[in-house]
């Protein structure tokens, strides 16, 4: 079955089982492999991407739900050489020991200061709180999003 | 250091040195640094290998500076999360005086780098540093050399510095590539060649960033997982449904007719091949197979079952008499201590892709030992490791759980079948079920300690869980120190810090218990009965930035050392009265683990250590029954969150006088203990048993 997908502003005809989950034709098809594998059921979140600006795991996402929705993965976060604020923050405060998490968490935080430009410590790690980085960078990257959250305020995106 | 069985492996019986003339035409001329691998870090590598083999005295090429200037430093390291990388980098970068941007360092690719038993036991900054200090003290001293011939200036008039040699106070100045252009120099490293002392570093000691940041937050670094090769297949391995089943039969027509998968047997392996992933799955699913499982212990009756299965008993230490030491004491203590198997839970999981080209066998995969895993490879094939390439791209993590090569065995296996290259990524429910666990333990102590505090007897048992650590840190007469190695109902081998976790957290519980047994606080009964003063000084540091001593409950402290390492930990917990559930406040670690070579990686590292340590402290543990994981994912298996994570605050004593020890394992020893006792003062529950409170503190 083809499915056209838009990822990072580009259109995409993936011919795939419609079983096929999003993190899959990400990786697999698209060599998209900034999106992880990391339980295949939703619980870790390495897998997040944006789609319509909301953070998805994309290892529980049905190929067929992403269809026509703008697709935004850690590869399409960097714009004209220009590292996202998240992504600057992620680099300034360290925030990441083998980084296999960092991927999905970066995306994660980006949908958390859309929805929430000023969260406080509680609302990161509720918004947050389906991300898992083993190796326990947590208070960094709650760090790398106050300083991002800094950074973003008052500049309209 | 302990001896600890879970690190024994076999040795590569033999190697096959590349022509090293060859190596250096094939880097295009330049400067080639050379040296035996042998000394330290053969005997550092080897400690306690089985048998009595030596390692191949194999001349390696550790350092290349090519004629475009470019430095490339070669190392059999992994890197999994530790920073080893950039702090490698800082090594060489000091020695010189060059910015560490210049400097490209090859990591853990069999065919390139120098022989290297694994990345393990904290090693790679207490011996492979030095050794690549001395390397880059080598180039160094040859460069200068160079410059010195060139230009009819004596060495002691000239320096290195960004990438140049210069003259003192003159006009000469001459970049290395230019110095090395047209030049098939090789110069050998010695193993006693002078290099920096700790007090001078400039480049060492300092909070270099993470090198390969940028590629980690663009998702631009391609892990093993995340590689691919042309016409690269997917292959899946059909699990037995138990631990040791064997196979009675097999249908696997139905697999066999699906276009574009291959199917493999070999023996009781049973796998597929195809185009993408979800039809390998769907092919695996259509196989019938039946397999014969025997009964196996459940994790309900582990501890029993480790007890009535001892192996060997070793008697690490035995001094004066414990029934002496008993007899001394004013007051005594009986008691039994148990930990559980837990999981490394790496987020990335194990994943291999391995491609065949003739007889010649090349395999990326995500391992903490490449050579080890390249030895396995030659095993499993009958093929000389020659022909076997093993490549470790920056790995999603490890913590002592990826030492084995199981995906590459199997990638290699079904791409051998498939006449492709295969890759292989394990599902978490594969990961919880077939990796090893960290070893489940009963740990049993019998003290007496005399009312002014000082420890008379001491008498230790570690069933199972390993020897590492077991030696305590304190001083007593009478002490008598037993690991009984038995029979364990799952696959286990090492896991950060190995059994030093388990030992400490008996052994400073105990010691908590006691110093309320003779009404000491137990930071003053821990000095007394403590000499050495970096042990000291990390307890005094925790304690103070704690304030300890100011507030009265729900606090608990416990200390340790490991791998060289000193430490101490401070807790704070809440206990909600009606539901039991423990929330930790805040904890304090102090470490001295000598000389600091990156401030900001050493925090994050003992940072992180302690997170990991609130998993298996309060929480982890894999259920088992008849040779089935019982909580094979996320949800049934749980791990520290960022709801999980308390204030955390760091002390790091800088040593400059003592040479650097390794900093990942070690502060995660003394999390366990600290936070029985602070449940223990918060709530008056003792808990013995390590996690201490999956379901809540019943009060």
């Amino acid at each position: 079955m083809a499915i056209q997908l838009l990822v990072n502003g580009s259109e995409h005809r993936v011919d795939a089982d419609p079983e096929t989950n999003l993190l899959s034709a990400l990786r697999d098809r698209l060599d998209l492999t900034g999106a992880k594998y990391g339980c295949g059921d939703g619980q870790c979140g390495a897998c997040t991407v944006l789609v319509d600006g909301r953070a998805v795991r994309s290892c529980i996402t049905p190929l067929g739900y992403a269809e026509g929705k703008r697709i935004t993965t850690i590869e399409g976060l960097e714009r004209n050489g220009r590292l996202h604020p998240v992504q600057d923050a992620f680099l300034e405060t360290g925030a990441m020991q083998c980084a296999y998490c960092t991927s999905g968490m970066i995306l994660s935080a980006v949908a958390l200061l859309e929805k929430n430009p000023n969260p406080s410590g509680a609302d990161i790690v509720r918004g947050m709180e389906g991300n898992i980085c083993r190796c326990g960078s947590y208070p960094r990257i709650a760090a790398a999003i106050r300083l991002a959250a800094s950074r973003q305020k008052g500049t309209a995106r | 250091m302990e001896p600890e069985r879970y690190e024994l492996r076999e040795n590569p019986q033999y190697d096959f040195p590349m022509d090293r003339r060859d190596f250096v035409r094939s880097l295009g001329g330049g400067l080639l640094i050379i040296g035996l691998v042998t000394g330290l870090q053969a005997q550092e590598s080897g400690r306690g290998r089985r048998g009595d083999q030596r390692m191949p005295e194999e001349m390696s090429a550790w350092l290349h500076i090519g004629a475009d200037g470019v430095i490339t430093v070669y190392t059999g390291k992994a890197e999994v999360g530790q920073n080893t990388r950039t702090s490698l980098m800082q090594a060489v970068a000091e020695e010189l005086r060059t910015p560490v941007a210049s400097i490209r360092l090859v990591m853990a690719d069999t065919d390139r780098v120098p022989f290297d038993m694994g990345t393990f036991g904290s090693l790679s900054t207490p011996v492979m540093a030095p050794q690549l200090h001395r390397v880059g003290a080598a180039a160094r001293d040859t460069l200068i050399g160079m410059a010195s011939k060139q230009w009819g200036i004596e060495r002691g008039a000239l320096d290195v510095a960004n990438g140049e040699v210069i003259e003192k106070g003159g006009s000469h100045r001459i970049r290395f590539g230019e110095l090395t252009r047209g030049q098939e120099l090789v110069r050998t490293v010695a193993h006693d060649a002078p290099v920096t002392p700790a007090s001078e570093w400039k480049i060492c000691g300092t909070p270099v960033p993470k090198v390969n940041g940028r590629e980690m937050v663009t998702g631009q670094h391609k892990y093993s997982s995340d590689m691919s090769a042309p016409g690269m297949l997917y292959g899946k391995v059909l699990r037995p449904t138990a631990f040791g089943a064997k196979l009675v039969s097999v249908d696997a027509r139905a697999a066999q007719s699906m276009p574009g998968v291959t199917f493999v047997r070999d023996a009781d392996f049973l796998a597929v091949a195809a185009q993408d992933p979800l039809k390998a799955e769907k092919a695996v699913e259509a196989i019938q197979a039946e397999w014969k499982a025997d009964p196996q212990p459940s994790s309900r009756e582990l501890f029993a079952y480790l007890k009535a299965n001892i192996a060997e008993t070793q008697t690490i230490h035995s001094t004066g008499s414990i029934p002496d030491g008993m007899r001394l004491g004013e007051a005594a203590l009986r008691e039994t201590y148990h930990v559980a198997y837990i999981a490394h839970t790496p987020l990335e999981p194990r994943a291999a892709l391995a491609q065949w080209e003739g007889d010649k066998l090349t395999v990326y995969t995500g391992s903490q030992r490449p050579f080890g895993v390249r030895s396995e490879l030659a095993q499993a094939f009958h093929i000389p490791e020659e022909r076997v390439r093993v490549i470790v791209p920056d790995t999603g993590a490890g913590y002592g759980g990826k030492h084995t090569g199981e995906a590459a065995i199997e990638a290699a296996r079904i791409a051998k079948a498939a006449g492709k290259p295969v890759k292989v990524v394990w599902t978490r429910e594969e990961e919880f079920t077939w990796a090893y666990a960290r070893p489940a333990g009963i740990i049993e102590i019998a003290s007496a300690v005399r009312n002014d505090g000082l420890l008379t007897a001491w008498e230790f048992h570690n069933y199972n869980s390993g020897a590492a650590g077991i030696r305590g840190i304190y001083i007593v007469p009478n002490e008598r120190i037993e690991f009984h190695e038995t029979k364990s109902p799952l696959r286990q081998g090492s896991y950060r810090a190995l059994a030093s976790t388990a030992n400490h957290f008996a052994r400073e519980s105990h010691i908590n218990e006691l110093a309320h047994a003779v009404k000491m606080d137990p930071v003053e009964f821990r000095m007394k009965n403590l000499q050495d003063a970096r042990q000291r000084a990390v307890i005094a540091a925790a304690a103070e930035k704690f304030g300890w001593g100011k507030m009265k409950s729900g606090c608990g402290i416990a200390a340790g050392f490991e791998k060289n390492g000193y430490v101490c930990s401070a807790a704070e917990v809440a206990v909600d009265r009606s539901t039991g559930k423990v929330r930790v406040v805040r904890v304090v670690t102090a470490f001295d683990c000598g000389a600091v070579v990156n401030p900001d990686g050493l925090k994050h590292q003992v940072e992180g250590a302690v997170i990991m340590g609130i998993g298996g402290a309060l929480f982890e543990s894999l259920e088992f029954a008849d040779g089935r994981i019982l909580n094979p994912h996320l949800r049934t298996y749980r791990v520290p969150r960022f709801s999980d994570v308390p204030e955390l605050e760091t002390v790091l004593i800088d040593r400059k006088d003592v040479p650097s020890a390794g900093a990942g394992e070690s502060p995660i020893v003394a999390i366990a203990p600290a936070f029985a006792e602070a449940i223990f003062s918060a709530t008056g529950v003792r808990l013995r048993s390590m996690p201490l409170a999956p379901n809540g503190v019943k009060t």
